[in-house]
């Protein structure tokens, strides 16, 4: 045989593998089609909810006229986005934005990570479910309701919070109404909501570890903080990764509802974010090119930060989303 | 054997580290626990103690006043049907949907499955922003309807992707190929095998949604006008933060309303919020702990990549 030969039969037999394959797919497919079926509702939400608005970012590119529809408007080019760059706003608004979301980052991140720990060495089952009930419980008062609960505890004349600064003789704090408070009333009460529920995941890792490495590093004489750092630690790192990947993808996103319902008239000039600007130029104001394209602006930093920290977290760790 | 290993003497380092762990965890439960129990206290206070601020630890003046005007609230009580209404029917549309789709997802014999899938999970890092989206309400005539609000928000891929998971990890590849061999249809297979063994992942999605659906008020906001149809977040919203306003004003030392016609209005409006929140978040915290043990396994699921 010559070699001509070897490579026709193995393209022939490729091309027959492939054939094969195909025809394999097709049967499966016709076999299952029901299952496409199943699929149908959750892909129609998906078309009409999610990708066909999609089609509509371009009028962030244009003047959007009502009567025109989204297709007839003219397009503009980056008009929307230079005035957004060269507004007065646009500085202010990115700097709380960042400050804001990276504070809460920061703040918010490791106290999770603690509480596992703490709830993992906790010996008493009984104080283990109890503490564990008792934290993931705000997670599911909304945000209506801990706004209304941050602004009658922490009013000034007749909070409980004054009541106390007061006792000790302290002068009461408008925390609402004052604009270097906001972030921090933010943060804080995003860490009294979230600690609880935010810690399940570490917990389930943290139970994950095999009991036989303790076991072997109690007989080593290995301290708890010894065996936290060394053998706890690194098993829940990759949860870590994960973790810390998903909320620097959101850096941009600032919890956008509790932001709306806290801010009032004094403390906008700290509270006021790119995401509520955006609700407030678009269906307030009723400036949809404008707003689509801060939004969209918003959209692909966030975007572009998750794909960087992603690709950042596999190099330096190996663990990734994709 | 076993007790020999683990009952090794405790270091004094290791007996610190227990009692300033213990100590945290106590610190740390009356830190969360607090505010809600001062909550479910002050509503049933006196006005008086409780605008003076001198409460701390139990009910003072014992007083249903603020219980006797929530329930002459109309208002409140139309937001409670409503939102009834569109946790039960979001609910209904949004479960059936997940449960049918992360199945279909979780076959490894469908093709082009995880094309569909990528499709999917793009949603979940991009968006058309709220601008467009509403434009698109607005062109399928669904503004100010009870539809959208139902629709909007019942599917979630993060959902999708957690049924799959579990569908994935709990029905073995071995019943469905003997179910197929004895002539088993997939939509028999999955009615009346797949579902019926699939109680907790149904249990878990059902709570996911229904949560959200209870807690929800921004898409209310945004695509109703009508007052009626409001849900209960919305009517809780104007109850609890209107007035921040007027008190904000009053601060200022400006405004229409001066400080002492505001002490006025606020001696019933405050007892009133706190039993506001009671009303609005007892049945959400009453049912919780029973269904706890649903919510971490929807939680540990959802951990479980791929």
């Amino acid at each position: 045989m010559t070699k001509g030969e070897v490579a026709f039969d193995t393209q022939i037999s490729a091309k027959e593998a492939k054939k094969a394959r195909l025809k394999h797919m097709w049967i499966l497919m016709k076999r299952n089609y029901i299952l496409y079926f199943f699929l149908l509702p959750a892909l129609l939400y998906i078309i009409i909810f999610n990708y066909w608005p999609m089609y509509g970012i371009q009028i962030a590119f244009k003047d959007y006229l009502p009567y025109e529809g989204i297709t007839g408007s003219p397009w503009v080019g980056f008009k929307h986005f230079t005035k957004f760059f060269d507004s007065i706003m646009f500085w202010d608004l990115l700097k709380n934005t960042l400050s804001i979301s990276l504070y809460s980052l920061v703040a918010s991140f490791p106290i999770p990570i603690l509480l596992a720990f703490m709830i993992n060495y906790t010996k008493n089952e009984k104080l283990k479910k109890l503490t564990q009930t008792i934290t993931y419980a705000p997670h599911f008062i909304s945000t209506v309701v801990l706004v209304g609960m941050l602004s009658i505890f922490l009013s000034p004349r007749t909070g409980f919070i004054n009541t106390v600064i007061e006792f000790f003789g302290g002068d009461p704090i408008f925390f609402l109404g004052q604009k270097e408070w906001f972030r921090h009333v933010y943060v804080w009460s995003g860490i009294w909501q979230g600690t609880g529920w935010a810690s399940i995941i570490y917990i389930a890792a943290l139970s994950g570890v095999s009991p036989e490495l303790h076991e072997a590093a109690i007989i080593d004489g290995a301290s708890k903080l010894q065996r936290i750092r060394h053998i706890d630690f690194p098993a829940i790192l990759p949860t870590i990764t994960i973790l810390l990947i998903l909320n620097m993808g959101q850096v941009m996103n600032v919890g956008f509802e509790k932001v709306l319902l806290m801010q009032n008239d004094l403390n906008l000039e700290m509270s006021e974010v790119i995401s509520t600007y955006t609700y407030k130029m678009g269906l307030v104001n009723a400036q949809y090119s404008y707003s689509t394209a801060i939004g969209l602006f918003n959209n692909i930093i966030n975007f572009c930060i998750l794909i960087g920290v992603n690709r950042f977290a596999k190099k330096i760790s190996g663990t990734s989303l994709w | 054997m076993k007790a020999g290993s683990t009952k090794i003497k405790e270091t004094t380092q290791d007996r610190i580290f227990s009692m300033i762990t213990l100590i945290l965890i106590m610190a740390i439960i009356i830190i969360v626990a607090y505010p809600l129990y001062f909550v479910l206290v002050a509503s049933v206070s006196s006005p008086a103690v409780v605008n003076s601020g001198d409460l701390l630890l139990y009910p003072k003046g014992f007083s249903l006043i603020g219980y006797n005007n929530i329930l002459g609230n109309t208002k409140l009580w139309a937001g409670y049907a409503n939102t009834l209404f569109y946790t039960v029917m979001g609910t209904l549309v949004g479960v059936s949907i997940t449960i049918l789709a992360g199945y279909a997802f979780s076959r490894s014999d469908l093709p082009g499955r995880n094309l569909l899938m990528g499709i999917f999970v793009f949603t979940m890092y991009f968006s058309g922003g709220l601008v467009p989206l509403y434009l698109v309400v607005k062109q399928l005539n669904l503004i100010n309807t009870r539809t959208i609000i139902i629709l909007l928000g019942s599917v979630s891929v993060y959902n999708i992707i957690i049924a799959r998971s579990f569908f994935v990890s709990s029905i073995p590849k071995e019943l469905q190929e003997a179910a197929f061999v004895d002539g088993c249809t997939n939509q028999r297979f999955f009615f009346e095998i797949v579902v019926p063994i699939s109680k907790p992942i149904i249990a878990v999605i059902t709570l996911y949604c229904a949560i959200a659906y209870w807690n929800s008020f921004f898409n209310a906001m945004i695509y109703l006008n009508d007052t009626d149809k409001y849900p209960l977040q919305l009517v809780l919203r104007e109850i609890l933060l209107s007035f921040q306003m007027m008190q904000q004003q009053a601060a200022n030392g400006g405004g229409v309303v001066d400080a002492e016609t505001l002490a006025e209005m606020n001696t019933l409006v405050e007892v009133v919020k706190y039993g506001v929140i009671v009303v609005a978040t007892v049945p959400v915290l009453i049912i919780y702990p029973f269904i706890q043990k649903y919510f971490v396994k929807g939680v540990m699921i959802g951990a479980v990549k791929g």
